[in-house]
């Protein structure tokens, strides 16, 4: 059983595998998921590596399997995912499964090919069915146009220069000049098809390179077209280029060519050509016929694989990321095995004997061997975690993996991140909807994690909804202690304040000030729980609540910072760090506690000797409670003050003696500082003059008293200008930071506050519009209004006030809590583990798409 | 038949079930002329004689109380509504 509160001890092992059953040992070692390999080969490039060729081969798998998946989705066919796990399959099963890819893959490239080959076909027998129509059109009106189509040609209103200019070719002129019926013949034309978005260029083109000495007419053509190299579909136009010569028409076909238009034979006579268009008709239906066969054909290989590709998927990772394992392995030459070195957490050393006895069982070789081994360097730190602890560790994680085996801050965070959240957040109606949100996410848990969803943001929710659930449920409860439910206060119990004054004194004060003295004013017993209900209609409340959170702001951050302190504790015990317990634990102890935590302790004795009563003497009235501030600030400076002048005077100090006692612990503060900085670098430093004069054997004996579960630290370079150095370093950290520190902890109170003035901001700003509409109409606006103000609502108050404080909270456990012990220094377990490799391929897969 | 989406219904669904509950609370709350609504008033500008302040005011908690009732019955419909095109939009 591994401790919440450290991190795992983990074993560097050494493995001996019979080279038979290194495959099916690391498999199991695969599917129990709790073995970090080490990397034997580290110099060795991925090339030159023993099984280099089988993850070769694997990547060759998964190439065929994703172009089987990409055409699988072209043909939009559901995958199924059944969610089952195939155990990694048997080397000797690769080469099936390699064969039945290799099979596929050429099947579908075969038909794909083919389905290509038939669809361009099938494009150009409909283009050419396309020209025949138009065509027929073209000719049916050329067939009168004739005789003028000379003028017809040329624009007639041309300036000179612009004017068709004419080769000296005679038939050209021939044909200008004396135009008849017989040279008409020699009119040659082109048909063809272009893309639609072309036809403009392409006629300023032809008109420019033949110099006017050509007719085009155009039609479109309506339907779409399907581009069998793309899939897309394009619109395209049918044309004709009617022109006189040899000369030209060489031109025309290059121009053609150049637009990549597509040109097809076209009969001058009309019988030939009807007797084309009936042939062209009949293949087009033929080939309709065979074209949807072999989309069947597709369609079928593409759903029986389809049933399997998950499957196969996982199989193929599975025995990459085997074969990638065993490349880290050494290569026992004389015994014909393989060595592998990996970190396994101990207590779970005998299920990886079990796992190895299982695997070696199932190849039937001799026995692999598990050795543990005594390492120099530290081991990875492993916490084991649950769904719930998860993500708390996560947060921990983020700042810095913990050193080996130091303490592990998380279990702490579980309560007080979400209670140090809670103070800035504390209203109750924005408690509950924060509540709800995180127990619908813990009660929908299973059908919300199998259900996979690519948002990052909804990812990051889902992840922390324990941690959403108890922020909730802590600021519902800070919401009550402040009497706060969307800036509105509730009152249960009956407020213990009364307004006793009559009409008159009403009328005539603009303000009231409630006496707690006076029993028909003030009950004398505080209201049950929390802030007095009648506080939210005092104009002094905001005073009265920035002096009451900044009070219990610094008393929660300086427990919290104590807490962190005395942790460090547990942790040079541990370590066996008797001198850090010397110099640095108990000189901070002293330290924090002469001037922060005596600080906590004046606030105390504020709240419990001074009030308002019957019997009060006047020395204790609220008129002669000292400024706590003005007062620690004197502490610090060692100024006294004048002593009260009688009994019945008020008094500057809280009780007999503070002067001096004040006096004493800013002199222990002050003393711990140089104790701080150089009792520890004057210890090593006498420390290693005493081994120089002992010699070695002083080293040896030092290094027997160091338990055996820990590793052995290599010995450190005593450099003593480092050591100055970083302790000096260390002790300016502590003692700025505890004033800096205990500063910040004033974020608690400060985002406390905008969070209730602003959650009271949008009531009066934009709820009261709908409340304090008169008549009956008020009762429609306050149906709109109010969905404003609950947007409103969510989306600032809960949402990005939500957001903001649990930053803060996050920054107060980061730097505030954990600077006090916490190294950070580790890094993690990864375990080989199937399950792991697979998610991590399958988002990467997800990212792609 | 559906004229709302699958979000757009649970949106509306959640918004009314929570306007519901909170302004049949707040009309019980200004039936009772809970003090803490004190600064949601409407009261008039011209009524400084206490008499006719306290009148106003009176008037207004009990005008509230309907207009949230209102507001809430409204919601009901649309909950009905939206609950509905939920139904409409998740049954399979």
């Amino acid at each position: 059983m591994g401790s919440l509160f450290r991190s795992e001890e983990v074993a560097l092992c050494q493995l001996f595998l019979q080279s038979e059953s290194a495959y099916t040992c690391v498999s199991e070692l695969g599917e129990l998921g709790l073995v970090q390999f080490r990397d034997l080969n580290p110099d060795v490039n991925a090339f030159q590596r023993k099984f280099v060729n089988e993850v070769r081969r694997c990547d060759e798998m998964e190439r065929k399997l994703r172009y089987l998946e990409r055409e699988i989705r072209r043909d939009a066919i559901p995958m199924q995912d059944t969610g089952d796990n195939p155990e990694a399959p048997m080397p000797r099963e690769m080469i099936d499964l390699e064969a039945n890819f290799e099979k596929l893959e050429n099947e579908l490239k075969e038909v794909n090919s083919n389905a290509e080959a038939l669809k361009r076909n099938y494009l150009e027998l409909t283009e050419l069915r396309h020209i025949l129509k138009k065509t027929q059109v073209f000719f049916d009106e050329e067939g009168h146009l004739w005789p003028w189509q000379a003028e017809a040609m040329y624009p007639p209103n041309l300036p000179p220069d612009q004017a068709p200019y004419f080769d000296d070719d005679d038939e050209t002129i021939n044909l200008l000049t004396d135009i008849s019926l017989h040279q008409l013949k020699h009119i040659g034309f082109v048909a063809g098809v272009i893309l639609r978005e072309r036809v403009a260029s392409f006629e300023r083109m032809l008109w420019r390179a033949c110099r006017g000495n050509v007719f085009l007419r155009q039609a479109q053509i309506e339907e779409p077209l399907e581009d069998p190299a793309t899939g897309e579909q394009v619109y395209k136009s049918v044309f004709i280029i009617f022109f006189q010569g040899e000369q030209l028409k060489l031109r025309v076909k290059k121009i053609c060519e150049g637009f990549r238009a597509t040109m097809y034979p076209c009969p001058e006579a009309p019988a030939d050509r009807r007797e084309m268009a009936m042939g062209v008709k009949t293949r087009l239906d033929d080939l309709n016929t065979v074209l949807s066969q072999t989309q069947d054909h597709r369609h079928r290989v593409l759903v029986s694989a389809a049933r399997n590709l998950r499957s196969w998927m996982l199989k193929v990772w599975k025995i990459k990321a085997i074969y990638h394992s065993l490349n880290m392995f050494n290569i026992d030459t004389i015994q014909n095995g393989l060595i592998a070195e990996c970190w396994i957490p101990v207590p779970d050393l005998e299920t990886v004997q079990l796992a190895l006895r299982r695997g070696t069982e199932k190849s039937g070789s001799l026995p692999a061997i598990l050795n543990r081994l005594s390492c120099v360097e530290s081991p990875p730190t492993f916490h084991r975690t649950n769904k719930f602890t998860r993500a708390f560790q996560g947060l921990i994680d983020s700042y810095g993996v913990a050193s080996y085996r130091e303490m592990n801050p998380a279990v702490y965070t579980i309560i007080t991140f979400p209670f140090l959240f809670a103070i800035m957040f504390g209203d109750l109606g924005h408690g509950i909807i924060m509540t709800l949100f995180g127990a619908w996410m813990v009660w929908k848990e299973k059908p919300l994690s199998v259900k996979k969803v690519d948002s990052e943001i909804w990812n990051i929710f889902f992840g922390g909804r324990y941690i959403i659930l108890l922020m909730g449920t802590f600021s519902m409860y800070t919401g009550i202690i402040y009497n706060d439910v969307f800036s509105k206060s509730l009152n249960l119990f009956g407020s213990s304040w009364h307004v006793p004054f009559n009409e008159s004194t009403i009328r005539d004060n603009r303000e009231i000030m409630l006496d707690p003295k006076q029993p028909d004013q003030y009950e004398g017993t505080p209201y049950p729980i929390g802030l007095d209900p009648l506080w939210q209609l005092a104009a002094n409340k905001i005073n009265f609540l920035n002096s009451y959170k900044m009070k219990i702001s610094i008393i929660f951050g300086i427990v919290h910072m104590m807490f962190g302190i005395i942790l460090s504790l547990w942790n040079h015990r541990f370590f066996n760090r008797r001198l850090n317990v010397l110099c640095e634990f108990i000189p901070q102890v002293l330290f924090m506690s002469c001037l922060f935590v005596y600080l906590t302790l004046l606030v105390f004795i504020k709240w419990v000797n001074y009030g308002a009563g019957e019997d009060v003497p006047l020395v204790l009235t609220p008129g002669c409670a000292p400024s706590i501030l003005i007062t620690f600030i004197n502490m610090v400076l060692m100024k006294g003050y004048e002593e009260a002048k009688g009994p019945n005077s008020c008094s500057a100090y809280m009780y007999d003696g503070q002067f001096y006692l004040q006096r004493m612990m800013v002199v222990v503060a002050v003393i711990c500082v140089p104790w701080m900085l150089v009792a520890k670098p004057y210890f090593l430093y006498r420390a290693s003059k005493q081994r120089a004069m002992l010699g070695t054997g002083g080293v040896e004996g030092a290094m027997e008293e160091t338990p055996s579960t820990m590793p052995v630290q290599p010995a450190e370079d005593h450099d003593m200008s480092e050591i100055l150095i970083h302790q000096g370093i260390h002790t300016i950290e502590f003692v700025l930071g505890s004033v800096s520190h205990t500063a910040s902890y004033l974020r608690l109170w400060a985002l406390s506050l905008a969070h209730a003035q602003l959650s009271e901001v949008l009531w009066g700003m934009v709820l009261r519009i709908g409340l304090s509409t008169a008549g009956t109409t008020g009762g429609f606006a306050m149906y709109f209004i109010f969905a404003a103000w609950a947007t409103l609502t969510v989306v600032i108050l809960v949402l990005m006030e939500g957001l903001s404080a649990f930053l803060h909270t996050l920054r107060l456990h980061w730097v505030e809590f954990q600077s006090k012990f916490y190294e950070g220094q580790g890094y993690a377990f990864v375990p080989f583990s199937f399950d792991s490799i697979l998610e991590a391929n399958e988002s990467t897969v997800t990212e792609a798409k | 038949m559906k004229f709302c989406g699958p979000k757009l219904s649970l949106c509306c669904t959640i918004l009314s079930v929570w306007g519901i509950i909170q302004l049949g609370i707040m009309g019980i709350l200004f039936y009772i002329k809970s003090p803490a609504f004190l600064e949601d008033l409407f009261i008039p500008e011209n009524a400084t004689e206490p008499a006719a302040y306290i009148d106003a005011m009176e008037k207004s908690f009990s005008q509230i109380a309907l207009n949230c009732w209102i507001a809430t019955a409204l919601y009901g419909g649309t909950f009905v509504l939206s609950g509905w095109q939920m139904w409409l939009n998740f049954k399979k």
